[in-house]
């Protein structure tokens, strides 16, 4: 370090600022330096999402193909044997990342658009209006979500729709509670009231003051309400309410597939067989909070602490 | 000189590292300290000097974070850096105690006073229960408390700022120490209450013959507690020498910059065409009165500066006049008009004229925009001005504020506190507005630091003609900058007037008190404060 | 009146009232049927008459405030209805009242999430605490770690690996929990072992993580910096400065879990068969079978908020600057 100089100087009271970098630079310098979880995180992030998006292109078979050989062994033709009723579990997994993906994320994206929207709004305007949507999330929020999820698909019926629908209002109070809390203390900042006395209108000050300063919560929040949702209607698929047949869904392959694990003792290869979608979904949990956290760490400068 | 025997604390080459941005930087690099015992070491310099650091030190602790990695500490004899955790515990608290900033954050919510008080001294077996609470009550009613024998029943919350950091030091006394580390203990208290706070503390000292390290950051409060006085900065030291010769003729460059800081003086000047005109203010938070009948005027290029303490007033008087806060009873005259209460609705052109200023430079600026995008902003809205235009315009403004074309790009976070805070300036001077208000715009800044934005106001006056209103509650600073003064106290106006006519007597009495407790450079000033206001109380 | 017992009594209206709202919510669902759910519980041979028979018992002829007030009436009674299925076309009617299908399965419920918690939340507690106490030491790492992965496991992952270890390659202990009424208790905790094994590791993960959490944020407080400068033993700052002032935060963390835990019983009674109330939904979802969903759905609510309730009444109890207001 320089010898600090003796006498006080304006431009000396900080050190000069790091050269400016475009984002896309800037991005490129900060996965260099990251993690190896974070590395193994998005790494296995992209081959799911490969996988999802070129589902019909790697699959040796298709997801409601019907062969002769149900229960068949690992190995042959069928590299991770077939299942009940004789479809191929390799290909049904493939099918199952595009499905069980696909409407996690549908979900997510819906929940985000109601909650995240609601929530802005509520912190804006506060008064009646904060009042009375937070008074209605707590009330939905009392009522633990799955239960919640099983009551209303008894009733509406189980179709992707309306599954995608149902789990993301009922997540969308989780979102609309952070977007709420962020969008607070970022309202309540001398910066805002800075614009507003300027002049500024509502639509500038939301989102040129507010909305870049809430992104990186909510990004880190997306991940994990992501996972939250994927787990969510993994469990509803695996309970027989959620994704219907013969769509491949990886939570309701581990219900089909269940009664090969009294097999492990004969043949262990049969016994994982209904264990390998529910890794498969442990994984990609694993790898998007290991990204999360990766992120929460470089935004806040704090890691999260659960 | 100091005989061996005398030593107390002896501080060799201390070498202290923190954690920050994932790799060890040093804190402190190198320093010697040596205290003898029953003497008082002030430790001054401004914020990031590393003080508490090597105040924290001094008891052998480091904070999370932070590591001793070189020097020796002996203290009475005893290797600090080689001792067991056990033989520092039984150090700490017995022979060593300590005395922290903000004291209701330092005293254990969940236990009543009088417990916190007694615990190290009945832990430590110095003393037996019953001796150690009538002891406790010994020493409260020797730091002034209140109704000393039930002021220990009470619990932290249930206590005021200025009487817990006396609990404090009651606690810090209460087993008889060798050796006091005050940490900035009157930072968080308003002068008046700062005054009495610093006499307990100095005469509990001098009492029980305890040798302390005081640190601040105020050269006047280390004056008067302080028998020798350190200067540190950026971990290091610049110069030591008893009271008496530090003040009076430093040796050192940054030391005599340290002291010159309070040398501006402006020639105070009256203005009969008024900018703006309060009239009978009064305004509420919800049912709570917070500004009664506040009437006072803002001469056209001059400087009213506002004084008060917390719960003054000060700061809701700048939220009426912007329109944050609509009053209920009076009326703002600007420039000839009354404006309307509501924000909503007054008139962009209106809005324009009239820009704030923040105590906190950080909030007030999106940590997200860049310079040029923060400045640049006022310059588009209100003269819609873009391209090439603008940038001129921008790049001109971070002139006038004594930075360059460098700071165009820079995010708030790289910018120095007291760069911010220029930022802010030129933000506010971008709407070339005819009045400027700055609420305690110099307060978060090191004494340096506050003196070239004080400079920079005024030479901006003198060149703009804009006029400003000076909220604070720093003394030094009325005196520095202002024309005129305005004293408020619980919402209300003491005393308004031209400057040499509040500053000098016949006074109101508050603001008398006020004037007298702000704490100055010389040695024996509290003896003598203290005499004055007791003579005046009587 | 003293300020805790003004608060206490505010809580206590407002969880009132919450559980009050959620009934409406949870009664209202069944507005949203579509209009010819009672063919299809009656089937499509269903007459005139039996339809209109079993619509005039739901009360379905009647303005709905009126259905909700008689619906509340009963459940507060104790009467939950009568299940849909049983039913046919003909008329002649076998089903069994609710409450006598929800009972013997909320006590099995009750007894396995009871068995779990308490297994986990000392467990947790213990292992959240010691991992703050030894932060970034190798223990806090490995716990983390390992706990980081079961939290990222759907449950049935976690059962149906302790499934193929503990039952299928080392048969110690049964993968179907068959108990009955009148099963002795040492054959029901045995019968219950994977079950609760599997929710003692997902809520012990949690648990442990909010724990560890809520430690570390209290041990930065000044107040305990302040009691390390006394000179006070690791211990007695453990103990005496920060344990009391950790209930809130810690009472906070278990409430949560526990209700948590009343979720997760859903899909692990579902994996070991497990004759409880959440298996009993999932089957009465798949069925459509209405009341018995609504009584579950009401169960499943009043059991979240009432330790939720519980949770802040403790925290209020605890905090001393309503104990002793100024």
């Amino acid at each position: 370090m320089s010898e600090p100089s003796q006498t006080y100087s304006v431009q000396q009271e900080a050190a000069p600022a790091s050269p400016r970098r475009g984002w896309r630079e800037r991005a490129l310098i900060e996965l260099r330096k990251a993690p190896l979880t974070a590395w193994f995180g998005m790494t296995v992030i992209l081959c799911y999402l490969v996988v999802a998006l070129f589902a019909p292109w790697i699959a040796p078979h298709g997801q409601a193909e019907v062969f002769a050989t149900p229960y068949a062994p690992w190995g042959g033709k069928f590299l991770l044997g077939t299942d009940q009723i004789g479809r191929d579990v390799l290909s049904r997994l493939i099918y199952g990342a595009r499905n069980t993906i696909g409407i996690a994320l549908a979900t997510t994206f819906l929940a985000f658009l109601i909650g995240g929207g609601l929530g802005l709004m509520a912190a804006i305007s506060r008064g009646w209006v904060d009042q009375v949507l937070s008074r209605i999330v707590d009330v939905l929020m009392a009522i633990p979500s799955l239960i919640f999820a099983l009551m209303l698909l008894s009733i509406f019926g189980s179709s992707a729709a309306s599954l995608i629908v149902i789990i993301a209002v009922l997540d969308s109070t989780r979102v609309f509670r952070l977007t709420r809390a962020v969008a607070m203390n970022v309202v309540v900042m001398e910066y805002v009231e800075a614009a507003r006395l300027r002049g500024e209108r509502l639509g500038w000050v939301m989102r040129r003051e507010i909305l870049p300063n809430i992104m990186p919560p909510l990004v880190a929040e997306f991940g994990l309400r992501f996972c939250f949702v994927f787990l969510t209607i993994a469990a509803l698929s695996f309970l027989g309410v959620g994704i219907q047949p013969p769509t491949a869904d990886w939570g309701s392959m581990v219900r089909e597939n269940a009664a090969l694990i009294q097999f492990a003792q004969y043949d262990l290869k049969a016994g994982l067989t209904p264990l390998l979608p529910a890794a498969a979904i442990a994984l990609l949990t694993v790898a998007v909070n290991f990204v999360v956290d990766w992120f929460l760490m470089k935004t806040s400068g704090l890691r999260d602490e659960f | 000189m100091s005989s061996e025997a005398d030593t107390l604390l002896e501080m060799r080459d201390v070498r202290i590292d923190g954690f920050a941005d994932e790799q060890w930087h040093a804190i402190i690099k190198g320093v010697d300290l040596t205290l003898r015992k029953g003497e008082v070491l002030g430790l001054i310099g401004e914020s990031g000097a590393g003080k508490s650091t090597l105040g924290l030190a001094a008891m052998g602790f480091a904070r999370p974070g932070c590591r001793l990695t070189g020097g020796e500490i002996l203290f009475d004899g005893i290797d600090l850096m080689r001792a067991s955790e056990r033989q520092k515990q039984r150090l700490r608290g017995a022979r060593i105690a300590y005395v922290a900033q903000s004291a209701a954050a330092a005293f254990n919510p969940a236990y009543r006073l009088l417990d916190q008080t007694v615990e190290s001294g009945i832990r430590h077996g110095l003393l037996r229960p019953e001796e150690a609470r009538a002891e406790a009550v010994e020493l409260y009613r020797a730091m002034d408390l209140p109704d000393p024998e039930h002021f220990g029943d009470r619990f932290p919350h249930q206590v005021s700022g200025g009487q817990l950091q006396r609990a404090m030091t009651a606690m810090a006394m209460a087993s008889r120490p060798d050796l006091i580390i005050f940490d900035e203990p009157t930072t968080a208290l308003d002068v008046t209450t700062q005054v009495n706070v610093l006499a307990t503390m100095r005469n509990a000292i001098e009492r029980f013959d305890t040798a302390a390290i005081y640190i601040t950051h105020d050269l006047a409060v280390v004056a008067q507690m302080a028998d020798r006085i350190k200067v540190l900065r950026h971990g290091e030291e610049i110069e030591e020498a008893d009271t008496e010769t530090m003040l009076s003729a430093p040796q050192q460059p940054y030391t005599k910059s340290l002291w010159a800081v309070r040398s501006i003086r402006k020639q105070a000047e009256g203005n009969a065409d008024k900018v703006l005109e309060l009239n009978g203010i009064t305004a509420t938070y919800g049912t709570r009165p917070v500004l009664k009948d506040v009437s006072f005027d803002v001469p056209r290029g001059r400087t009213v500066a506002v004084v008060g303490e917390s719960g003054s007033g000060k700061s809701t008087a700048a939220r009426v006049m912007t329109g944050l806060l609509p009053q209920i009873a009076g009326t703002v005259r600007f420039d000839g008009r009354d404006l309307p209460p509501e924000l909503s609705k007054r008139s962009k052109e209106d809005l324009r004229r009239i820009q704030m200023i923040y105590q906190m430079a950080d909030t007030a600026m999106n940590p997200r925009h860049t310079v040029r995008e923060i400045i640049g902003r006022p310059v588009r809205f209100y003269f819609g001005k873009t391209g090439r235009e603008a940038d001129a315009r921008v790049s001109e403004l971070l002139h006038l504020i004594e930075l360059d074309d460098s700071f165009l790009d820079r995010l708030p976070g790289e910018l120095s506190g007291g760069q911010k805070q220029r930022i802010c300036i030129a933000r506010a001077l971008a709407a070339d507005p005819d009045l400027i208000i700055c609420d305690e715009v110099t307060s978060a800044l090191d004494q340096i630091v506050q003196d070239g934005i004080l400079k920079l106001l005024m030479r901006l006056q003198k060149e703009l003609g804009v006029s400003i209103i000076f909220i604070t509650h720093d003394i030094a600073t009325v005196r520095a900058i202002a024309d005129e003064i305005v004293v408020m106290y619980q919402g209300g106006i003491v005393e308004k007037g031209p400057k040499q006519d509040i500053l000098s007597p016949p006074h109101a009495d508050y603001t008398a008190l006020l004037l007298s407790s702000v704490p100055e450079m010389e040695v024996g000033w509290l003896d003598r404060t203290l005499a004055e206001q007791g003579q005046a109380a009587s | 009146m003293h300020p805790i017992i003004r608060t206490i009594l505010q809580r206590l209206g407002l969880g009132l009232l919450t559980l009050f709202l959620v009934s409406i919510v949870i009664f209202s669902a069944v507005e949203f049927l579509p209009g010819d759910f009672t063919e299809a519980i009656l089937g499509q041979a269903a007459t005139k008459e039996t339809v209109a028979a079993f619509r005039h018992e739901l009360g379905l002829d009647q303005p709905a405030h009126i259905r909700y007030f008689d619906w509340i009436g009963s459940v507060l009674q104790g009467d939950f209805g009568t299940s849909f299925s049983g039913r046919s076309a003909s008329g002649v009617d076998r089903s069994r009242e609710v409450v006598e299908l929800i009972a013997p399965r909320l006590m099995n419920t009750l007894f396995l999430a009871g068995m779990t918690a308490i297994i986990a939340v000392p467990l947790a507690l213990f292992l959240g605490v010691t991992a703050a106490l030894y932060r970034n030491s190798l223990y806090d790492r490995i716990v983390n770690a390992g706990t980081l992965s079961t939290i990222s496991m759907p449950e049935f992952f976690v059962a149906y690996i302790l499934i193929l270890l503990l039952s299928t390659i080392f048969p110690v202990f049964p993968s179907l929990a068959n108990i009955a009424a009148d099963t002795p208790l040492i054959e029901r905790v045995y019968a219950s072992a994977l079950p609760s094994l599997t929710l003692t590791l997902v809520i012990v993960a949690h648990m442990m993580r909010m724990t560890r959490a809520a430690i570390i944020n209290l041990l930065a407080s000044p107040y305990i910096e302040m009691a390390r400068l006394k000179g006070l033993s690791g211990r007695r700052v453990i103990l005496h400065h920060a344990l009391p002032n950790a209930w809130a935060p810690i009472v906070n963390v278990i409430a949560f879990n526990l209700a948590y835990l009343v979720v997760g019983v859903v899909v692990v009674e579902v994996v070991f068969v497990y004759p409880g109330i959440g298996q009993l939904m999932v089957d009465a979802v798949t069925s459509r079978d209405i009341p018995v969903v609504q009584a579950c759905a009401l169960i499943f609510a009043a059991t979240y908020i009432l330790l939720n309730l519980l949770a802040d009444i403790i925290s209020i109890v605890t905090n001393p600057r309503l104990l002793h207001p100024r």
